[in-house]
């Protein structure tokens, strides 16, 4: 892969995202089903991105068992998450819950 | 009441942005750590936060470029995770149409979630600022300027430990997306969304290109979007039947 025509792919296309209402001014509308569209962008990425990092990390088919420290790890952080709603203190406990899992109950 | 200067809008902007710049740091150094981790050489993960600045898509990409992912598919992506951007502009547009037309460019490629959380505040504040733009600068500019120092620092770390990477340093990137996730997910239609784009991404991750996430992304979309509808009809049924 050219990293370096990814990025510069990466940068124009968010380029034109930023530029593209103040350069322009009130010539592009939304649809309110667009908008309604766009609410729901960011769950749906990332849970895209999740679910397979957490229940497949081998790229070897599901891997639902106590010994997938990415999975234990995984839980813990959303259960974390959904009780304190600290974003910093649910990553810092994640890591040392996988670390642990995989090096200390798994060695 | 002190005379506002273009100085002084620019520091007070600068300085309203310091809770948001202290958040990003950690996420600065994650990302930088993860590149030097990864199969992208250093000045790549520089490269990326200059140009791109953009936290929550810079990570996406890293975890595209681990799933092997094509170029247009990391391109779609980009784009369907930063068009959030065009509702920011045209929010803010009031503020800004009056400006030259190099004012509106050098603020509009500096937007970002948190400048426009902090100017979302001030212009609520000062619904008349004649130097708003200095204080969106200072915002903006002090964003970037540390999104790319944290970014060095990540980067470093991870040149500098490189042992990092057996240590299953990817997790974090997983950590950090549901830690994102996870808040958002108090309304039924997003859970929705989430439980099907993820079962989904999951399903068809074999299909060619990485298309089976972008195909993912947009089912989980229609599933929330319909189970919304689902709600408001029988929400106003039910008002109906009262």
């Amino acid at each position: 892969m050219n990293y370096a025509l990814m990025i510069a792919g990466m940068a124009a296309v968010t380029i034109a995202i930023r530029t593209a209402i103040f350069v322009l001014g009130n010539r592009i509308a939304f649809s309110p089903l667009l908008r309604q569209a766009l609410d729901f962008v960011p769950v749906a990425v990332l849970s895209a991105i999740v679910v397979p990092m957490v229940v497949a990390p081998n790229s070897n088919g599901l891997e639902i068992t106590w010994r997938n420290p990415q999975l234990v790890a995984a839980i813990v952080a959303v259960a974390l998450c959904a009780l304190t709603r600290h974003q910093l203190l649910t990553i810092v406990a994640a890591m040392a819950v996988f670390l642990g899992w995989k090096f200390g109950v798994l060695g | 009441m002190t005379e506002e200067t273009r100085l002084s809008s620019y520091l007070a902007g600068a300085r309203d942005t310091v809770p948001m710049i202290v958040g990003a740091a950690p996420f600065g150094i994650i990302f930088g750590a993860l590149v030097a981790a990864g199969p992208m050489a250093l000045w790549h993960g520089q490269l990326m936060s200059a140009t791109v600045f953009a936290g929550s898509s810079q990570f996406i990409a890293l975890g595209l470029v681990a799933g092997h992912a094509g170029l247009l598919v990391i391109w779609l992506t980009t784009f369907i995770v930063n068009v959030r951007h065009m509702l920011y502009a045209a929010n803010l547009l009031p503020h800004v149409a009056h400006l030259p037309a190099r004012w509106r460019w050098l603020l509009a490629v500096l937007l970002t979630d948190e400048t426009f959380a902090v100017m979302t505040g001030y212009y609520r504040r000062h619904p008349q600022a004649p130097l708003g733009h200095w204080y969106f600068l200072g915002s903006a500019l002090s964003m970037y300027v540390n999104w790319n120092i944290w970014t060095v620092v990540g980067l470093l770390f991870g040149a500098a430990f490189p042992q990092v990477q057996s240590l299953g340093l990817d997790f974090a990137m997983a950590a950090t997306f549901i830690t994102i996730v996870v808040p958002l997910l108090g309304q039924l239609p997003r859970l929705a969304t989430a439980v099907a784009a993820g079962a989904l991404a999951y399903l068809w991750h074999g299909l060619p290109y990485n298309l089976g996430l972008l195909a993912a992304v947009a089912a989980g979309i229609v599933v929330g979007m319909a189970l919304m509808r689902v709600r408001a009809r029988d929400g106003a049924a039910q008002e109906d039947a009262a």
